[in-house]
C-alpha cells in the first residue's frame, strides 16, 4: 500500500505540471493476473509523429515483454491524439512492473502488479450476483421468508450463513457511483473501469468495440485448466450488462446485438435469460437485430440444446445435455412475485418459464460433467429493475428467490467442498427499512401510518410458503423500504398489485419527467417532489459499500474493506487461473 | 411499397370517401397472434389490413430527432430504463410511425393516436438502420 500512495504523490504531481499528459492502459495500480490476455494502449495528446515519442516497461521495448509486436496510429480515428498498441499482450511472470511514456519533456508513468497464482485450491466457482443488492434487501427478504418474533429472526437465509464476509467498494475509474456493466466487468476482469463499459477500458476510440480490451474469467476459464465448463445464468435478457460481463468486450453496454456474437465466440456450456430478439434474424418478426445472422440455429450448430419453457430445459438436462441455450422471454424473465403470487407481468404470453432456482439446478447439472471443473454466474437481475421503478416488494420477492438458488448451490457443494461460492451485489441502490405502514393507525394522509420506532410494528406478513414467499403481500402491516433518491412521483404506500410500479413518464419537454398520475390517484397517495435531477426517470444507484458474503475452498480471502476488482482476483486464485502451471 | 402513383390514388379516394369509410382501428394487443421467444406471428386481421388506413393508440416513445417525420409508438409510456439510449432496450412490440410531413415532437410520452396506411413485414431504415416489421406511413397523429 506504501508504494502507491508514493506514487499516487508522484502521479499528482505529473497532473499539476503537465496540461494532458499521455494516457497509459491498463491503468496505474492495475493488478493483472500472469497470463491473462490484454491489450496495451498509450494515447499521446497532440498527434506526435512515432519518433517523438519513447515507451518502456521496467526499462526494455514494451514488445518484448509483452510478446507482440506494437503498432502506431497517428492521429487516430482523426483525433487530435495518436496511439501505441500492443493488443493480445501476455505477462507470464509476476512481479512489479513500470511503464514509462515519454513525448518531449512530458512523461507519464503507470505502476501494475502482475499477480501469480499458487496451486489450484478450487474445482469450481459459482459468483451469485444479486444486481444492485443493498443490505435492506438482505434485511427484507429476511424478515419475510424466515420471519422475526421478538427481535430475533426465526432462521437464516441462505447467503448469510456463510463463514466469510468482507465489504466491497464499487466506485469506478470515472465517478464515484457506477452501473452493472462496469460492475461486473471488475468481477469478471479484475479491472476497473467506466460506466457502461464491458471488459475494456475506456480510451478514446470511436468504434465502442475498439478500446482496450481485458480478458474475462468466462474466457480464461475456457482456456485454463484444461479447458473449463462455463455457466451464465440470469432472469435479465442475456445480453443485460451482468451476463454480457462474462464474455464482452465494449465500451457500450447497450450493443446487444455485438453481445450475442460474443457469447457466440467464447462459448459457455450454459446460457439461460431472457432476451430471444438479438438471437434472431432481422427477417424474423420479432427480431431485434440489423443483420440476418439466426443465432438459435448458430448455437444449435455448435451442439446446443436450445430451450424456451422450463419443461424443455428440465429435459434437455435430464437428456444429459453438454451445452444448453435457454431463452425463455423476449425481455427480461418475470420477476419472483409475478411468475409465481400475482401471476401479472408476462407471465401470460410465457406461461412455462422457469424461476432462477430451477435454472441454477439445472446449470449445476450440466456444468458439473466437465472434469475440469466450471465456473457459473448467476444474477438474480430484476432487484436492481425494481429498485430503479421504487418497487420495494418485487425487489424483496427477487432476493427471496436468489436466497433460493444459493440454497441450491449449497446443497451441490456440500457433497465434495470443492466449490467456492461467492454471494454480492455489483452496486447499491438507497434503499432503507424504515418502519412498517400500518392501515390501522389512524390519519388520513399516508405519513400518519408510518410506524417508526416503537410504532414499527412487526409486519403481518402470512408465514412464508416451502419456497419462502409470503403468498399475500398487500398485508395491513408491511415494510416500508424506502428509497433515498427519486424522481417526481407519487407513493402509494402498498404494493403494485397490477404489475410492476412506472413511477413517472416523459414530460411534455422530451427531456425530463414528471409523476405518474395513475398513482396519485389512490387513496392516500403521497406526491413526492423528486430529489434527483429533472432528468432522472427512476431510483438511482448509489455508491455505498457493498456486503459479499463466501464459503469453500479461497473464501478466506474476504475480508476488511476490499476493492471490487479483488473478487476476481480471489476466484482466478482460487481455480489456479494464472501462468506458469 | 405502393408506387407513387397508386398512392396519389389512394390518397384522393380516400379525400372522397371520408365521412363514408374510416380508418379501421387496430389495437397493440392484436398486433400479434403469437410471442414466442423464437419470433412473432402477425395477427390474421393486420395481415388482411395490409396497405390500408388504420388507426392506432399508443405512446410516443423519446424521439431521435426534435424534428422528424420519423417516430417510435409503443403499448406503454416508456419511462423505466436507466441507459434509454438505444433501440436496445426499446420493447419487441414497438410501430415505426411515418409523418406526412415533418413535425416538432413534442407529444413524447403522450397518449396518441396515429393514423395512416399500415405496412407490414421486416424492412430496414435507409437512413437511420432501424429494422422494423409495422409501420404505419404517411401517417398524422393528435392526442388523445
Amino acid at each position: 500500500m506504501k508504494t502507491w500512495t508514493a506514487l499516487g504523490v508522484c502521479l499528482l504531481g505529473l497532473v499539476a505540471t503537465g496540461a494532458q499528459a499521455q494516457t497509459i492502459y491498463p491503468l496505474t495500480r492495475a493488478e493483472i493476473l500472469a497470463g491473462s490476455k490484454f491489450d496495451f494502449k498509450v494515447e499521446f495528446p497532440g498527434a506526435p509523429a512515432q519518433g517523438a515519442v519513447k515507451i518502456t516497461i521496467n526499462g526494455q521495448d514494451p514488445a518484448s515483454v509483452l510478446g507482440q509486436s506494437a503498432k502506431f496510429v497517428e492521429k487516430e480515428d482523426g483525433g487530435d491524439h495518436s496511439a501505441y498498441w500492443i493488443r493480445g499482450a501476455q505477462i507470464a511472470k509476476p512481479g512489479a512492473y513500470t511503464v514509462e511514456a515519454s513525448l518531449g519533456d512530458k512523461k507519464a508513468t503507470v505502476q501494475w502488479e502482475v499477480f501469480g497464482t499458487p496451486e489450484r485450491k478450487a474445482k469450481n466457482v459459482v459468483l451469485f450476483i444479486g444486481d444492485g443488492l443493498s443490505v435492506a434487501h438482505r434485511t427484507a427478504a429476511r424478515m419475510l421468508s424466515k420471519g422475526i418474533t421478538e427481535g430475533r429472526y426465526n432462521g437464516e437465509l441462505a447467503m448469510d450463513d456463510m463463514p466469510h464476509m468482507a465489504l466491497v467498494s464499487t466506485s469506478g475509474t470515472d465517478a464515484i457511483v457506477t452501473d452493472s456493466a462496469n460492475a461486473m466487468s471488475a468481477y469478471t476482469t479484475g479491472h476497473k473501469s467506466c460506466v457502461n463499459a464491458l471488459g475494456v477500458y475506456c480510451a478514446k476510440n470511436k468504434s465502442t468495440l475498439d478500446h482496450p480490451k481485458v480478458e474475462t474469467i468466462g474466457e480464461l476459464a475456457k482456456r485454463r485448466n484444461g479447458g473449463m465448463a462455463v455457466g451464465v445464468v440470469t432472469n435479465s435478457e442475456i445480453e443485460d450488462a451482468t451476463p454480457a460481463g462474462m464474455v464482452a468486450h465494449t465500451r457500450r453496454r447497450a450493443d446487444y446485438n455485438d453481445i450475442v456474437k460474443m457469447f457466440h465466440d467464447v462459448k459457455p456450456d450454459v446460457i439461460m435469460g431472457g432476451g430471444s430478439p438479438n438471437f434472431l434474424a432481422k427477417s424474423t418478426p420479432g427480431s431485434k437485430r440489423t443483420d440476418d445472422e439466426d443465432y438459435i440455429k448458430k448455437f444449435e450448430a455448435d451442439g446446443y440444446k436450445f430451450v424456451s419453457t422450463k419443461q424443455e430445459m428440465q429435459a434437455a438436462a435430464q437428456a444429459g445435455s453438454s451445452k444448453v441455450l435457454g431463452l425463455f422471454n423476449t425481455s427480461n424473465i418475470d420477476g419472483a412475485l409475478d411468475l409465481k403470487i400475482l401471476k401479472k407481468g408476462t407471465v401470460s404470453k410465457f406461461p412455462d418459464q422457469p424461476d432462477l432456482v430451477e435454472q441454477t439446478k439445472v446449470a449445476l447439472d450440466v456444468l458439473s460433467k466437465n472434469q475440469n471443473g466450471f465456473v457459473l454466474m448467476v444474477e438474480s437481475a430484476r432487484i436492481d429493475k425494481y429498485s430503479h421503478s421504487l418497487d420495494s416488494e418485487r425487489a424483496i420477492y427477487d432476493t427471496i428467490m436468489l436466497d433460493n438458488a444459493i440454497k441450491v448451490a449449497k446443497d451441490f457443494a456440500a457433497k465434495k467442498e470443492d466449490t467456492l461460492i461467492i454471494v454480492v451485489g455489483d452496486h447499491a441502490h438507497g434503499v432503507s427499512i424504515v418502519g412498517t405502514y400500518d392501515d390501522e393507525t389512524p390519519g388520513n394522509q399516508l405519513r400518519d401510518k408510518l410506524g417508526i420506532y416503537a410504532d414499527s410494528k412487526f409486519p403481518n406478513y402470512p408465514a412464508p410458503n416451502a419456497e419462502g414467499y409470503p403468498e399475500k403481500v398487500d398485508v395491513s402491516r408491511r415494510l416500508a423500504m424506502l428509497f433515498t433518491a427519486y424522481p417526481d412521483y407519487c407513493e402509494t404506500g402498498r404494493p403494485y398489485m397490477n404489475g410492476e410500479n412506472v413511477p413517472t413518464v416523459k414530460a411534455a419537454d422530451g427531456k425530463t419527467y414528471v409523476a405518474n398520475e395513475e398513482y396519485c390517484k389512490e387513496p392516500l397517495a403521497a406526491r413526492r417532489t423528486g430529489n434527483l435531477p429533472l432528468e432522472s426517470n427512476s431510483g438511482v444507484h448509489t455508491a455505498d459499500d457493498l456486503v459479499l458474503t463466501a464459503m469453500g475452498p479461497g473464501s478466506e480471502q474476504f475480508k476488511a474493506r476490499m476493492e471490487n476488482t479483488r473478487v476476481f482476483r480471489v476466484m482466478a486464485t482460487a481455480l489456479g487461473l494464472g501462468a506458469g502451471q | 411499397m405502393l408506387t407513387r402513383r397508386r398512392f396519389s390514388i389512394g390518397a384522393v379516394l380516400a379525400l372522397l370517401s371520408r365521412p363514408a369509410k374510416a380508418a379501421e382501428w387496430i389495437a397493440f394487443d392484436t398486433l400479434y397472434k403469437s410471442f414466442g421467444v423464437r419470433g412473432f406471428e402477425f395477427s390474421d386481421r393486420i395481415v388482411a389490413l395490409k396497405g390500408q388506413e388504420v388507426t392506432l393508440t399508443g405512446y410516443m416513445a423519446p424521439p431521435l430527432r426534435a424534428e422528424s417525420t420519423f417516430f417510435v409508438l409503443t403499448r406503454e409510456p416508456l419511462a423505466i430504463c436507466p441507459f434509454c439510449q438505444s433501440d436496445a432496450d426499446w420493447p419487441v412490440d414497438i410501430v415505426v410511425i411515418h409523418l406526412k410531413a415533418e413535425t416538432p415532437l413534442v407529444s413524447a410520452g403522450a397518449k396518441i393516436a396515429v393514423s395512416g396506411r399500415l405496412e407490414v413485414g421486416s424492412s430496414t431504415d435507409p437512413d437511420s438502420g432501424f429494422v422494423s416489421q409495422i409501420r404505419i406511413v404517411d401517417a398524422s397523429y393528435r392526442r388523445v
